[in-house]
Protein backbone atom coordinates (compact mmCIF):
# COMPACT_ATOMS: atom_id res chain seq x y z
CA UNK A 1 0.00 0.00 0.00
CA UNK A 2 2.55 2.07 0.93
CA UNK A 3 4.87 1.82 -1.95
CA UNK A 4 1.63 2.18 -4.43
CA UNK A 5 1.49 5.54 -2.71
CA UNK A 6 4.84 6.42 -3.36
CA UNK A 7 5.14 5.17 -6.97
CA UNK A 8 1.42 7.17 -7.50
CA UNK A 9 3.80 10.00 -6.22
CA UNK A 10 6.62 9.58 -8.76
CA UNK A 11 4.21 9.02 -11.54
CA UNK A 12 2.38 12.83 -10.46
CA UNK A 13 5.70 14.46 -10.14
CA UNK A 14 6.25 12.80 -13.96
CA UNK A 15 3.54 14.29 -15.18
CA UNK A 16 4.98 17.86 -13.99
CA UNK A 17 8.06 17.37 -15.64
CA UNK A 18 6.42 16.64 -18.74
CA UNK A 19 3.73 19.33 -18.22
CA UNK A 20 5.77 22.32 -20.05
CA UNK A 21 6.09 20.37 -22.73
CA UNK A 22 2.11 19.65 -23.35
CA UNK A 23 1.39 23.20 -22.40
CA UNK A 24 3.78 24.77 -25.17
CA UNK A 25 2.82 21.71 -27.86
CA UNK A 26 -1.12 23.24 -27.24
CA UNK A 27 -0.67 26.39 -26.91
CA UNK A 28 1.04 26.68 -30.65
CA UNK A 29 -1.66 24.48 -31.62
CA UNK A 30 -4.53 26.34 -30.80
CA UNK A 31 -3.74 29.49 -31.11
CA UNK A 32 -0.91 29.60 -33.71
CA UNK A 33 -0.86 26.64 -36.31
CA UNK A 34 -4.52 26.30 -35.77
CA UNK A 35 -4.55 22.99 -37.66
CA UNK A 36 -5.82 19.86 -36.06
CA UNK A 37 -3.38 17.47 -34.56
CA UNK A 38 -3.14 14.14 -36.41
CA UNK A 39 -3.72 11.25 -34.51
CA UNK A 40 -4.59 12.46 -31.00
CA UNK A 41 -5.29 9.26 -29.51
CA UNK A 42 -1.64 8.13 -30.07
CA UNK A 43 0.01 10.88 -29.00
CA UNK A 44 -2.13 10.92 -25.70
CA UNK A 45 -0.57 6.87 -24.86
CA UNK A 46 3.16 8.36 -26.36
CA UNK A 47 2.77 11.03 -23.33
CA UNK A 48 1.71 8.48 -20.38
CA UNK A 49 4.69 5.88 -21.98
CA UNK A 50 6.72 9.11 -21.27
CA UNK A 51 5.50 9.39 -17.84
CA UNK A 52 6.20 5.98 -16.77
CA UNK A 53 9.31 5.58 -18.64
CA UNK A 54 10.77 8.99 -16.44
CA UNK A 55 9.33 7.73 -12.97
CA UNK A 56 11.20 4.27 -13.68
CA UNK A 57 14.59 5.66 -15.01
CA UNK A 58 14.47 8.03 -11.72
CA UNK A 59 13.90 5.16 -9.47
CA UNK A 60 16.72 3.13 -11.28
CA UNK A 61 18.83 6.23 -11.08
CA UNK A 62 18.58 6.25 -7.07
CA UNK A 63 18.98 2.42 -6.63
CA UNK A 64 21.40 1.17 -9.21
CA UNK A 65 23.50 4.22 -11.55
CA UNK A 66 23.98 6.57 -7.96
CA UNK A 67 24.78 4.23 -5.06
CA UNK A 68 27.45 2.02 -7.98
CA UNK A 69 29.09 5.28 -9.10
CA UNK A 70 29.70 6.34 -5.68
CA UNK A 71 30.84 3.02 -4.27
CA UNK A 72 32.84 2.92 -7.03
CA UNK A 73 34.48 5.96 -6.36
CA UNK A 74 35.20 5.04 -2.41
CA UNK A 75 36.67 2.08 -3.51
CA UNK A 76 39.07 3.47 -5.48
CA UNK A 77 40.24 5.92 -3.22
CA UNK A 78 40.59 3.04 -0.37
CA UNK A 79 42.69 1.03 -2.57
CA UNK A 80 44.60 4.52 -3.70
CA UNK A 81 45.65 3.06 -7.27
CA UNK A 82 45.91 5.73 -9.10
CA UNK A 83 46.51 4.19 -12.49
CA UNK A 84 43.47 1.57 -12.34
CA UNK A 85 41.24 4.50 -11.60
CA UNK A 86 42.15 6.60 -14.70
CA UNK A 87 42.06 3.58 -16.67
CA UNK A 88 38.40 2.93 -15.75
CA UNK A 89 37.34 6.97 -15.95
CA UNK A 90 38.75 6.40 -19.75
CA UNK A 91 36.71 2.81 -20.36
CA UNK A 92 33.94 4.39 -19.03
CA UNK A 93 33.80 7.72 -21.43
CA UNK A 94 35.11 5.77 -24.81
CA UNK A 95 32.80 2.79 -23.35
CA UNK A 96 29.83 5.35 -23.49
CA UNK A 97 30.66 7.17 -26.19
CA UNK A 98 31.11 5.17 -28.94
CA UNK A 99 27.74 3.33 -28.77
CA UNK A 100 25.98 6.46 -28.49
CA UNK A 101 23.19 6.80 -31.03
CA UNK A 102 22.84 10.63 -31.63
CA UNK A 103 26.49 10.56 -32.31
CA UNK A 104 26.53 7.93 -34.62
CA UNK A 105 23.44 9.93 -36.77
CA UNK A 106 26.24 13.51 -36.26
CA UNK A 107 28.20 11.92 -37.82
CA UNK A 108 27.17 10.34 -40.60
CA UNK A 109 26.11 13.87 -41.49
CA UNK A 110 29.30 15.09 -41.18
CA UNK A 111 30.72 12.77 -43.26
CA UNK A 112 28.19 14.27 -46.21
CA UNK A 113 29.28 17.39 -45.73
CA UNK A 114 32.69 17.00 -46.02
CA UNK A 115 31.94 14.69 -49.09
CA UNK A 116 29.76 17.75 -50.81
CA UNK A 117 32.48 19.76 -50.23
CA UNK A 118 35.22 18.17 -51.51
CA UNK A 119 37.23 17.87 -48.54
CA UNK A 120 36.92 13.63 -48.82
CA UNK A 121 35.89 11.75 -51.97
CA UNK A 122 31.99 11.13 -52.80
CA UNK A 123 32.28 7.24 -52.39
CA UNK A 124 30.57 4.92 -49.66
CA UNK A 125 33.45 3.27 -48.55
CA UNK A 126 35.37 6.70 -47.78
CA UNK A 127 32.62 8.17 -46.85
CA UNK A 128 31.78 5.52 -43.78
CA UNK A 129 34.99 5.60 -43.00
CA UNK A 130 35.23 9.34 -42.22
CA UNK A 131 32.63 8.87 -40.21
CA UNK A 132 33.70 6.14 -38.34
CA UNK A 133 37.11 7.66 -37.62
CA UNK A 134 34.96 11.04 -36.54
CA UNK A 135 33.28 8.71 -34.13
CA UNK A 136 36.24 7.17 -32.78
CA UNK A 137 38.25 10.86 -32.49
CA UNK A 138 34.82 11.78 -30.81
CA UNK A 139 35.01 8.71 -27.85
CA UNK A 140 38.61 8.92 -27.46
CA UNK A 141 38.47 12.45 -26.48
CA UNK A 142 35.35 11.80 -24.02
CA UNK A 143 37.61 9.54 -22.55
CA UNK A 144 40.65 11.74 -22.36
CA UNK A 145 38.12 14.37 -20.75
CA UNK A 146 37.16 11.69 -17.51
CA UNK A 147 40.39 11.14 -17.35
CA UNK A 148 41.75 14.60 -16.88
CA UNK A 149 38.55 15.27 -14.57
CA UNK A 150 39.33 12.73 -12.51
CA UNK A 151 42.42 13.76 -12.21
CA UNK A 152 41.95 16.89 -11.34
CA UNK A 153 39.64 16.28 -8.52
CA UNK A 154 42.50 13.85 -7.21
CA UNK A 155 44.81 17.30 -7.40
CA UNK A 156 42.01 19.61 -6.23
CA UNK A 157 42.73 22.04 -9.54
CA UNK A 158 40.64 24.64 -9.45
CA UNK A 159 38.31 23.99 -12.74
CA UNK A 160 37.96 27.27 -13.78
CA UNK A 161 41.33 27.42 -15.10
CA UNK A 162 41.30 24.36 -17.42
CA UNK A 163 37.88 24.89 -18.80
CA UNK A 164 39.04 28.54 -19.90
CA UNK A 165 42.27 26.93 -21.67
CA UNK A 166 40.37 24.67 -23.16
CA UNK A 167 37.92 27.77 -24.61
CA UNK A 168 41.05 29.31 -25.57
CA UNK A 169 42.10 26.19 -27.33
CA UNK A 170 38.78 26.41 -29.08
CA UNK A 171 38.44 29.95 -29.70
CA UNK A 172 42.14 29.79 -31.43
CA UNK A 173 41.29 26.82 -33.61
CA UNK A 174 38.08 27.94 -35.04
CA UNK A 175 40.49 30.28 -37.06
CA UNK A 176 42.18 27.71 -38.32
CA UNK A 177 39.86 24.79 -38.63
CA UNK A 178 38.17 23.92 -42.38
CA UNK A 179 34.72 26.12 -42.35
CA UNK A 180 32.73 22.99 -43.02
CA UNK A 181 33.96 20.65 -39.48
CA UNK A 182 33.21 24.41 -36.73
CA UNK A 183 29.32 23.72 -37.02
CA UNK A 184 29.44 19.86 -36.13
CA UNK A 185 32.66 20.07 -33.65
CA UNK A 186 30.73 22.79 -31.77
CA UNK A 187 27.25 20.40 -31.79
CA UNK A 188 29.40 17.10 -31.00
CA UNK A 189 30.45 18.45 -27.59
CA UNK A 190 26.73 18.35 -26.73
CA UNK A 191 25.50 14.85 -27.82
CA UNK A 192 28.61 13.01 -26.21
CA UNK A 193 26.98 12.93 -22.88
CA UNK A 194 24.08 10.63 -22.62
CA UNK A 195 21.46 9.85 -20.19
CA UNK A 196 22.87 6.94 -18.73
CA UNK A 197 26.45 8.35 -18.66
CA UNK A 198 25.28 11.63 -16.78
CA UNK A 199 23.98 10.56 -13.08
CA UNK A 200 27.14 7.55 -13.09
CA UNK A 201 29.79 10.04 -14.10
CA UNK A 202 28.46 12.77 -11.79
CA UNK A 203 28.24 10.38 -9.00
CA UNK A 204 31.52 9.20 -9.82
CA UNK A 205 32.90 12.82 -9.26
CA UNK A 206 31.32 13.58 -6.65
CA UNK A 207 31.93 10.16 -4.62
CA UNK A 208 35.57 10.58 -5.60
CA UNK A 209 35.43 14.43 -4.14
CA UNK A 210 34.20 13.65 -1.25
CA UNK A 211 36.06 10.72 0.27
CA UNK A 212 39.51 12.47 -1.01
CA UNK A 213 40.34 14.34 2.18
CA UNK A 214 40.75 18.40 1.75
CA UNK A 215 38.02 18.22 -1.33
CA UNK A 216 34.66 19.69 -1.13
CA UNK A 217 31.81 17.74 -3.23
CA UNK A 218 30.29 20.94 -4.52
CA UNK A 219 33.52 22.83 -5.66
CA UNK A 220 35.55 19.92 -7.01
CA UNK A 221 32.91 17.00 -7.34
CA UNK A 222 30.78 18.45 -10.38
CA UNK A 223 33.16 18.72 -13.39
CA UNK A 224 33.18 15.54 -15.48
CA UNK A 225 30.54 16.55 -18.18
CA UNK A 226 32.25 19.92 -18.57
CA UNK A 227 35.06 18.57 -20.25
CA UNK A 228 33.01 15.77 -22.02
CA UNK A 229 31.39 18.56 -23.66
CA UNK A 230 34.61 20.41 -24.18
CA UNK A 231 37.18 17.86 -25.39
CA UNK A 232 35.10 16.63 -28.49
CA UNK A 233 34.67 20.43 -29.90
CA UNK A 234 39.10 20.19 -29.78
CA UNK A 235 39.34 17.16 -31.20
CA UNK A 236 37.11 16.73 -33.92
CA UNK A 237 38.54 19.98 -35.27
CA UNK A 238 41.72 18.69 -34.94
CA UNK A 239 39.96 15.85 -37.00
CA UNK A 240 38.98 18.38 -39.67
CA UNK A 241 42.16 20.38 -39.99
CA UNK A 242 44.54 16.73 -40.44
CA UNK A 243 41.74 14.65 -42.78
CA UNK B 1 0.50 -3.73 -32.31
CA UNK B 2 3.23 -1.52 -34.08
CA UNK B 3 3.44 0.24 -30.77
CA UNK B 4 4.30 -3.52 -29.01
CA UNK B 5 7.00 -3.78 -31.95
CA UNK B 6 8.87 -0.10 -31.26
CA UNK B 7 8.52 -1.07 -27.49
CA UNK B 8 10.84 -4.22 -28.15
CA UNK B 9 12.78 -2.56 -30.61
CA UNK B 10 13.55 0.35 -28.80
CA UNK B 11 14.64 -1.70 -25.64
CA UNK B 12 17.10 -4.08 -27.75
CA UNK B 13 19.18 -0.62 -28.30
CA UNK B 14 18.51 0.39 -25.04
CA UNK B 15 19.81 -2.74 -23.84
CA UNK B 16 23.31 -2.72 -26.50
CA UNK B 17 23.58 1.20 -25.36
CA UNK B 18 23.79 0.46 -21.36
CA UNK B 19 25.59 -3.52 -21.88
CA UNK B 20 28.57 -1.26 -22.40
CA UNK B 21 28.65 1.00 -19.31
CA UNK B 22 27.42 -2.48 -17.15
CA UNK B 23 30.21 -4.42 -18.56
CA UNK B 24 32.59 -1.80 -17.50
CA UNK B 25 31.60 -1.20 -14.23
CA UNK B 26 31.02 -4.84 -13.46
CA UNK B 27 34.64 -5.47 -15.03
CA UNK B 28 36.23 -3.36 -12.75
CA UNK B 29 33.94 -4.35 -9.43
CA UNK B 30 35.43 -8.02 -9.96
CA UNK B 31 38.97 -8.12 -12.00
CA UNK B 32 40.44 -4.50 -10.44
CA UNK B 33 38.46 -4.08 -6.91
CA UNK B 34 38.25 -7.30 -6.64
CA UNK B 35 35.11 -6.71 -4.27
CA UNK B 36 31.63 -8.07 -4.40
CA UNK B 37 28.92 -5.23 -5.22
CA UNK B 38 27.02 -4.36 -2.11
CA UNK B 39 23.11 -5.11 -2.35
CA UNK B 40 23.76 -6.72 -5.46
CA UNK B 41 19.96 -7.69 -6.15
CA UNK B 42 19.23 -4.38 -5.32
CA UNK B 43 21.24 -2.61 -7.92
CA UNK B 44 20.42 -4.98 -10.46
CA UNK B 45 17.03 -4.38 -10.66
CA UNK B 46 17.77 -0.91 -10.36
CA UNK B 47 19.68 -1.28 -13.91
CA UNK B 48 16.60 -2.68 -14.77
CA UNK B 49 14.06 -0.25 -14.12
CA UNK B 50 16.80 2.31 -15.87
CA UNK B 51 16.59 -0.12 -18.63
CA UNK B 52 12.43 -0.20 -18.47
CA UNK B 53 12.02 3.86 -18.47
CA UNK B 54 14.32 4.72 -20.84
CA UNK B 55 12.56 2.25 -23.48
CA UNK B 56 9.15 3.68 -22.36
CA UNK B 57 10.69 6.89 -22.12
CA UNK B 58 11.72 6.96 -25.61
CA UNK B 59 9.41 5.18 -27.13
CA UNK B 60 7.07 7.81 -26.03
CA UNK B 61 9.12 10.46 -26.79
CA UNK B 62 9.21 8.82 -30.61
CA UNK B 63 5.18 8.24 -30.98
CA UNK B 64 3.83 11.74 -29.58
CA UNK B 65 6.59 14.46 -28.73
CA UNK B 66 8.82 14.18 -31.81
CA UNK B 67 6.49 14.12 -34.73
CA UNK B 68 3.91 16.78 -33.43
CA UNK B 69 7.43 18.98 -32.59
CA UNK B 70 8.83 17.87 -36.28
CA UNK B 71 5.63 19.09 -37.71
CA UNK B 72 5.18 22.14 -35.62
CA UNK B 73 8.88 23.60 -36.49
CA UNK B 74 7.90 22.77 -40.16
CA UNK B 75 4.51 24.77 -40.06
CA UNK B 76 6.33 27.82 -37.98
CA UNK B 77 9.19 28.05 -40.51
CA UNK B 78 6.90 27.57 -43.86
CA UNK B 79 7.46 31.06 -45.37
CA UNK B 80 3.57 31.23 -46.05
CA UNK B 81 2.52 30.69 -42.52
CA UNK B 82 5.13 33.34 -41.77
CA UNK B 83 4.34 35.95 -44.16
CA UNK B 84 0.61 35.31 -43.17
CA UNK B 85 1.44 36.12 -39.50
CA UNK B 86 3.68 38.80 -40.27
CA UNK B 87 1.22 40.55 -42.67
CA UNK B 88 3.83 40.80 -45.55
CA UNK B 89 2.30 40.38 -48.56
CA UNK B 90 5.09 40.39 -51.31
CA UNK B 91 8.84 40.82 -51.28
CA UNK B 92 11.00 39.17 -48.85
CA UNK B 93 10.80 38.88 -45.32
CA UNK B 94 12.91 40.78 -42.78
CA UNK B 95 14.52 39.16 -39.24
CA UNK B 96 11.38 40.84 -37.21
CA UNK B 97 8.68 38.72 -39.44
CA UNK B 98 10.33 35.18 -37.65
CA UNK B 99 8.72 36.45 -34.16
CA UNK B 100 6.55 33.23 -33.54
CA UNK B 101 9.77 31.12 -34.35
CA UNK B 102 11.82 32.84 -31.68
CA UNK B 103 9.15 32.32 -29.53
CA UNK B 104 8.57 28.81 -30.35
CA UNK B 105 12.23 27.84 -30.03
CA UNK B 106 12.39 29.60 -26.29
CA UNK B 107 8.68 27.70 -25.29
CA UNK B 108 10.31 24.73 -26.49
CA UNK B 109 13.95 24.87 -25.19
CA UNK B 110 12.56 25.28 -22.05
CA UNK B 111 10.00 22.66 -21.88
CA UNK B 112 12.42 20.03 -22.97
CA UNK B 113 14.81 20.82 -20.45
CA UNK B 114 12.31 20.66 -17.64
CA UNK B 115 11.68 17.02 -18.88
CA UNK B 116 15.48 16.24 -19.44
CA UNK B 117 16.26 13.16 -17.93
CA UNK B 118 19.99 13.79 -17.36
CA UNK B 119 19.19 17.02 -15.82
CA UNK B 120 17.06 16.04 -13.35
CA UNK B 121 19.71 13.65 -12.00
CA UNK B 122 22.90 16.04 -12.27
CA UNK B 123 19.96 18.51 -9.79
CA UNK B 124 18.94 15.71 -7.53
CA UNK B 125 22.99 15.36 -6.74
CA UNK B 126 23.25 19.18 -6.07
CA UNK B 127 20.90 19.38 -3.91
CA UNK B 128 22.08 16.36 -1.54
CA UNK B 129 25.86 17.81 -1.90
CA UNK B 130 24.74 21.95 -1.44
CA UNK B 131 23.01 20.75 1.40
CA UNK B 132 19.80 22.49 -0.41
CA UNK B 133 21.88 25.64 -0.67
CA UNK B 134 20.51 24.89 -4.62
CA UNK B 135 17.50 23.44 -5.20
CA UNK B 136 16.24 20.17 -7.83
CA UNK B 137 13.72 23.15 -9.13
CA UNK B 138 15.94 25.82 -8.99
CA UNK B 139 18.61 24.20 -10.68
CA UNK B 140 16.15 22.89 -13.19
CA UNK B 141 14.71 26.12 -14.05
CA UNK B 142 17.75 28.17 -14.58
CA UNK B 143 18.74 25.72 -17.13
CA UNK B 144 15.90 25.59 -18.84
CA UNK B 145 15.52 29.39 -18.97
CA UNK B 146 18.98 29.17 -20.32
CA UNK B 147 18.45 26.61 -23.22
CA UNK B 148 15.46 28.99 -24.28
CA UNK B 149 17.30 32.22 -24.53
CA UNK B 150 20.03 30.04 -26.43
CA UNK B 151 18.09 28.50 -28.79
CA UNK B 152 16.04 31.69 -29.42
CA UNK B 153 19.24 33.55 -29.68
CA UNK B 154 20.69 30.49 -32.28
CA UNK B 155 17.02 30.48 -34.06
CA UNK B 156 18.19 34.49 -35.01
CA UNK B 157 21.57 33.69 -36.18
CA UNK B 158 19.96 31.38 -38.68
CA UNK B 159 17.53 33.42 -39.92
CA UNK B 160 20.16 36.80 -40.27
CA UNK B 161 22.81 34.35 -41.47
CA UNK B 162 25.58 35.53 -39.37
CA UNK B 163 28.19 33.36 -38.26
CA UNK B 164 28.16 30.90 -35.40
CA UNK B 165 31.72 31.38 -33.87
CA UNK B 166 30.91 35.09 -33.17
CA UNK B 167 28.22 34.19 -31.17
CA UNK B 168 29.75 31.45 -29.57
CA UNK B 169 33.08 33.74 -29.01
CA UNK B 170 31.42 36.28 -27.22
CA UNK B 171 29.45 33.50 -24.99
CA UNK B 172 32.75 32.47 -23.83
CA UNK B 173 34.08 35.65 -23.04
CA UNK B 174 30.86 36.51 -20.75
CA UNK B 175 31.10 33.12 -19.11
CA UNK B 176 35.07 33.63 -18.21
CA UNK B 177 33.85 37.00 -17.08
CA UNK B 178 31.01 35.67 -14.75
CA UNK B 179 33.60 33.11 -13.63
CA UNK B 180 35.81 35.84 -12.02
CA UNK B 181 32.77 37.09 -9.70
CA UNK B 182 30.17 33.71 -9.37
CA UNK B 183 30.23 32.18 -5.80
CA UNK B 184 33.08 29.32 -6.19
CA UNK B 185 30.62 26.53 -5.32
CA UNK B 186 28.67 26.92 -8.50
CA UNK B 187 31.45 27.02 -10.99
CA UNK B 188 31.62 23.51 -11.97
CA UNK B 189 28.38 22.87 -11.66
CA UNK B 190 27.68 25.96 -13.96
CA UNK B 191 30.19 23.80 -16.05
CA UNK B 192 28.32 20.47 -16.24
CA UNK B 193 24.58 22.08 -16.75
CA UNK B 194 26.28 23.36 -20.32
CA UNK B 195 26.78 19.08 -21.41
CA UNK B 196 23.69 18.10 -19.15
CA UNK B 197 21.04 19.85 -21.06
CA UNK B 198 20.96 18.24 -24.45
CA UNK B 199 20.20 14.78 -24.36
CA UNK B 200 17.09 12.30 -24.98
CA UNK B 201 14.65 15.17 -25.24
CA UNK B 202 16.03 18.27 -26.42
CA UNK B 203 18.53 17.57 -29.17
CA UNK B 204 15.92 16.14 -31.84
CA UNK B 205 13.69 18.88 -31.43
CA UNK B 206 15.92 21.91 -31.65
CA UNK B 207 17.98 20.00 -34.72
CA UNK B 208 14.41 19.28 -36.26
CA UNK B 209 13.56 22.88 -36.15
CA UNK B 210 16.97 24.30 -37.23
CA UNK B 211 17.00 22.01 -40.12
CA UNK B 212 13.42 23.71 -40.74
CA UNK B 213 14.65 27.11 -40.65
CA UNK B 214 17.84 26.47 -42.54
CA UNK B 215 15.86 24.96 -45.20
CA UNK B 216 13.27 27.31 -45.92
CA UNK B 217 15.59 30.59 -45.74
CA UNK B 218 16.76 31.75 -49.23
CA UNK B 219 20.80 31.35 -48.91
CA UNK B 220 21.09 29.13 -46.24
CA UNK B 221 22.38 25.49 -46.11
CA UNK B 222 20.47 23.47 -44.24
CA UNK B 223 23.72 21.07 -43.84
CA UNK B 224 26.06 24.30 -43.01
CA UNK B 225 23.56 26.38 -40.76
CA UNK B 226 20.99 23.79 -39.40
CA UNK B 227 24.05 22.46 -36.83
CA UNK B 228 24.90 25.05 -33.95
CA UNK B 229 22.18 25.58 -32.31
CA UNK B 230 22.95 22.30 -29.74
CA UNK B 231 26.15 24.46 -29.40
CA UNK B 232 23.64 27.70 -28.06
CA UNK B 233 21.80 25.30 -26.16
CA UNK B 234 24.84 24.48 -24.24
CA UNK B 235 26.47 27.68 -23.80
CA UNK B 236 23.91 29.78 -22.26
CA UNK B 237 22.86 27.56 -19.05
CA UNK B 238 26.41 27.63 -18.25
CA UNK B 239 25.62 31.79 -17.65
CA UNK B 240 22.19 31.28 -16.38
CA UNK B 241 23.16 28.89 -13.73
CA UNK B 242 26.06 31.37 -12.74
CA UNK B 243 23.44 33.84 -12.46
CA UNK B 244 21.02 31.85 -10.60
CA UNK B 245 23.89 31.62 -7.58
CA UNK B 246 24.96 35.57 -7.77
CA UNK B 247 21.23 36.26 -7.49
CA UNK B 248 21.12 34.04 -4.75
CA UNK B 249 24.07 35.28 -2.97
CA UNK B 250 23.26 38.46 -3.66
CA UNK B 251 19.21 37.90 -1.91
CA UNK B 252 20.89 36.77 0.35
CA UNK B 253 23.40 39.54 1.42
CA UNK B 254 20.56 42.16 1.12
CA UNK B 255 18.39 40.15 4.05
CA UNK B 256 21.34 40.19 6.04
CA UNK B 257 21.91 44.08 5.51
CA UNK B 258 18.40 44.04 6.34
CA UNK B 259 18.32 42.58 9.06
CA UNK B 260 21.50 44.21 10.31
CA UNK B 261 20.00 47.69 9.94
CA UNK B 262 16.29 46.20 11.80
CA UNK B 263 18.47 45.52 14.61
CA UNK B 264 20.48 48.70 14.62
CA UNK B 265 17.14 50.57 14.64
CA UNK B 266 16.11 48.46 17.04
CA UNK B 267 18.49 49.49 19.36
CA UNK B 268 18.64 52.72 18.72
CA UNK B 269 15.00 52.73 19.97
CA UNK B 270 15.92 50.54 22.87
CA UNK B 271 17.94 53.72 24.04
Amino acid sequence: MEQLRVFAGSLLSSFRDLLPIILVVAFFQIFVIRQPVPDFGRILAGCGLVIFGLTFFIRGLEQALFPIGESIAYAFARKGNVFWLLLFAFALGFGTTIAEPALTAVTAKAAVIAARDGAIATDKAVMADYALGLRLTVAISVGVAIVIGVFRILRGWPIQYLIMGGYAGVVIMTFFAPQEIIGIAYDSGGVTTSTVTVPLVTALGVGLASSIKGRNPMVDGFGLIAFASLTPIIFVMGYGMII
Amino acid sequence: MDLLQKILDTGLSTITDVLPIVLIIFGFQVLVLRQRVTKLKRVLTGFVYVLIGLTLFLVGLEVALFPVGKLMAQQLTDPDFIKQTAGVLSGSLRWDDYAWVYLFAAAIGFATTVAEPALIAVAIKAQQVSGGAVTVWGLRVAVAVGVAAGIALGAFRIVTGTPLHYYIISGYIVVILQTLYAPRMIVALAYDSGGVTTSTVTVPLVTALGLGLASNIPGRSALIDGFGLIAFASLFPIMTVMGYAQLGEWRARRNLNRQMRLEAAGDSHDE
